[in-house]
């Protein structure tokens, strides 16, 4: 066993990279389930961000806009999961798992002639001055831009949930929306921006897996990264710090075991591998041990003014 | 119609892709894959076979297939539903789909079944694997002369005799062309996940190795190596020929389609039993993809001498002499390992420094 072959530096880079398709995910989930709403279709929506994200970078040579191309496609495809669960009242579970089968199925359509291309990948960024600071610049501060992204949209996400109007709208949608409404507060289409917000998120993660971190197609690619940023959600207790701290676990837990193993460290790589589930667990017990699940109040049920 | 069964029938015909739809076949064969078709590798090359069945027979047979089936106990149903769609030949693909092939096979005596790269037989299930450590030789021969830095990494999938029985093969063949050469393993406990290959693959490149080899099924840690630069890489289950001629510089490639039109046949025929199929790059089961020019001239003429040593019967991969990784005798100097102990294969080799999680 020799683990100084395993380098620091390059570990907490592949950790940062491993963490990000999950967090941002994750992120965009959590403020959809903020506003009472229960989407299961994150890896759907992933997925469908990951071909249409790939297929528009090697057709158009910009990752940028494969990013773009992919926040977009999976927010029209949450948009129909709107559609039918805020005006058609339809079972948010079961439209959800629907939505997955939909987005897997049509990401291997559209995907069939991506197979085995290369795409053009997003530079890493060499900030003056940061960059240059020894093993922190080549750690933190050496990343694509997308990795910077998704850390400031979970500054921004609790930014507007904790301090603006806004945002305390969109709490109160998902703790009652029957007082929300008798407020005046328009509870579907809030509810169906978050929806929006949600799916984007979801195809920007789902983009940085097939641009960035694999980076290439190929079908199913996601393997379960969404369900993942469900979990995470809840690991999370619905606050955003903890789902950057929850994604990085499962980047860092992911990352640290295939070096272990790499290294020859007799660890024994089934525990590792179900270690974030178990502190998943772990921290859902301490929750509801102290009596407070965070969980938002109206969470998965449905919506009509008439009630 | 209600609408339930509609509802079922829809899901139905959302899960099963049928294959051509003319009516009145004589055979239906139907496939439980463990990937999606377009994984690039060993899903892949069993679909290819299946449209290979399709062309070979034409109307004269239905082909219906599942993919994406996870091992364990939801492959009963799936392949209990498969049978009770009228299936007549049911090929289960992955070696997790062991017990629950025989599982069904009780229940449906005459339904044949074939399992791949199992040991577990009944009256109607056959089973059939190829014996790709024979290209795993010829992998680990230019593997074992191309490394500068003597670390090959080795992406492994699950610890079953079929993949260790890879690992030895291909450290056997790399020391003897490189006795310094060393071994990285990693389980990736998974067939098929894009983002976890890549990621063992980038594990294993920082920590020194400069030749990667898998037994996952994506070609995920292609791209990752071809990102990475001075790494080379081995097409797995299929050739995976996008990222020739580098870094992917061979393949070893499964050819299921004649044992697949071969099974048909002889289920046409009434004449289908239950036996045990494991070939070689003899009968060309196990194809190797070409040698690109990113190999060293004397490494290709010395690989493809041994591929014609192994094709003719001449040379045995495992032969002794050969320890045990704990040091014990295995085989003794010419002896050649029987196929018992190879199918039940459940050590390393002496020289490779790693302990095969239990």
């Amino acid at each position: 066993m020799d683990l100084s072959s395993i380098n620091p530096i390059l570990l907490v880079a592949s950790i940062m990279v491993s963490a990000t398709p999950i967090l941002l995910a994750a992120i965009g989930e959590m403020v959809v389930e903020k506003s009472g709403v229960l989407n299961l279709g994150v890896e759907g929506m992933m997925i469908t961000g990951a071909v249409v994200g790939f297929a528009v970078a090697v057709n158009s040579t910009s990752p940028a806009l494969g990013f773009v191309a992919a926040a977009a496609a999976a927010a029209l495809l949450s948009l129909a999961f709107g559609l039918l669960t805020q005006f058609l009242l339809s079972n948010q579970v079961a439209t959800g798992l629907g939505l997955t089968l939909v987005g897997l199925g049509l990401s291997s359509l559209i995907g069939k002639p991506y197979e085995g291309i290369k795409s053009p990948t997003l530079p890493k960024l060499d900030i003056p001055v940061l960059s240059d600071i020894p093993v922190l610049g080549r750690m933190l501060f050496s990343h694509d831009l997308m990795v910077y992204f998704s850390l400031a949209l979970v500054v921004a996400v609790w930014a507007f949930l904790k301090h603006t109007r806004a945002g305390l709208i969109l709490r109160a949608v998902g703790e009652s929306h029957d007082s929300a409404h008798a407020l005046g507060y328009k509870v579907v289409i809030i509810r169906l921006m978050a929806i929006l917000f949600g799916g984007a998120c979801a195809g920007l993660g789902g983009a940085y897996l097939s641009l960035v971190r694999v980076p290439q197609w190929t079908e199913g690619m996601t393997a379960g990264a969404g369900w993942i940023a469900l979990a995470i959600v809840v690991f999370a207790s619905w606050r955003p710090g903890r789902v950057a701290i929850g994604a990085y676990l499962f980047g860092g837990v992911t990352v640290l075991q295939l070096n272990l193993q790499a290294a020859g460290a007799a660890v024994p790589v089934a525990l590792l591998s179900a270690s974030p589930y178990l502190v998943t667990i772990l921290v859902l017990v301490i929750i509801s041990a102290r009596g407070a699940h965070a969980a938002p109040a109206s969470l998965g049920r449905p919506f009509h003014a008439s009630s | 119609m209600h609408r339930r069964t509609l509802l079922s029938t829809a899901a139905l015909a959302l899960t099963l892709g049928f294959g051509s739809a003319a009516a009145a076949q004589d055979v239906t064969a139907g496939f439980i894959y463990v990937g999606p078709v377009g994984d690039g590798g060993w899903t892949y090359e069993h679909n290819k076979a299946r449209l290979a069945v399709e062309e070979q027979f034409g109307d004269k047979v239905k082909t219906i297939y599942q993919e994406s089936v996870p091992e364990g106990a939801d492959a009963e149903r799936a392949i209990t539903q498969m049978a009770l769609s009228g299936a007549d030949i049911i090929f289960t693909t992955s070696f997790g789909y062991m017990d629950p092939t025989i599982a069904v096979a009780e229940k449906f005596p005459n339904v044949k079944f074939e399992h791949a790269t199992g040991y577990k037989r009944a009256e109607n299930v056959g089973t059939y694997s190829a014996r790709f450590y024979e290209g795993r030789a010829i992998q680990g021969h230019i593997a074992g002369s191309m490394t500068k830095t003597n670390k090959i990494g080795y992406i492994a999938s699950y610890p079953i005799p079929e993949v260790i029985r890879g690992i030895n093969s291909a450290y056997i063949h790399a020391k003897k062309v490189n006795p310094d050469v060393e071994f990285s393993i990693i389980w990736a406990y998974t067939w098929f996940d894009p983002a976890k290959e890549a990621d063992a693959a980038r594990a294993l490149i920082e920590n020194g190795a400069d030749v990667i080899l898998q037994h996952t099924d994506s070609t995920a840690p292609h791209a990752a190596a071809a990102e990475a630069g001075d790494v080379i890489t081995f097409g797995q289950a299929s050739d995976m020929a996008d990222y020739a001629p580098y870094p992917r510089v061979s393949s070893i490639i499964d050819n299921w389609a004649p044992y697949y039109i071969d099974r048909v046949q002889a289920v046409m025929d009434g004449t289908w039993t239950s036996d045990d199929t494991w070939d070689g790059i003899g009968p060309g089961m196990v194809g190797i993809g070409e040698i690109t020019d990113a190999v060293p001239e004397e490494v290709k003429a010395e690989a493809l001498d041994l591929k014609a040593a192994i094709s003719s019967g001449d040379y045995h991969p495992f032969t002794g002499p050969l320890n045990k990784a704990d040091g014990s005798v295995w085989l003794a100097e010419g002896e050649v390992a029987d196929d018992g102990t190879l199918l039940g294969m459940d050590f390393y080799v002496e020289g490779i420094d790693a302990e095969i999680p239990q």
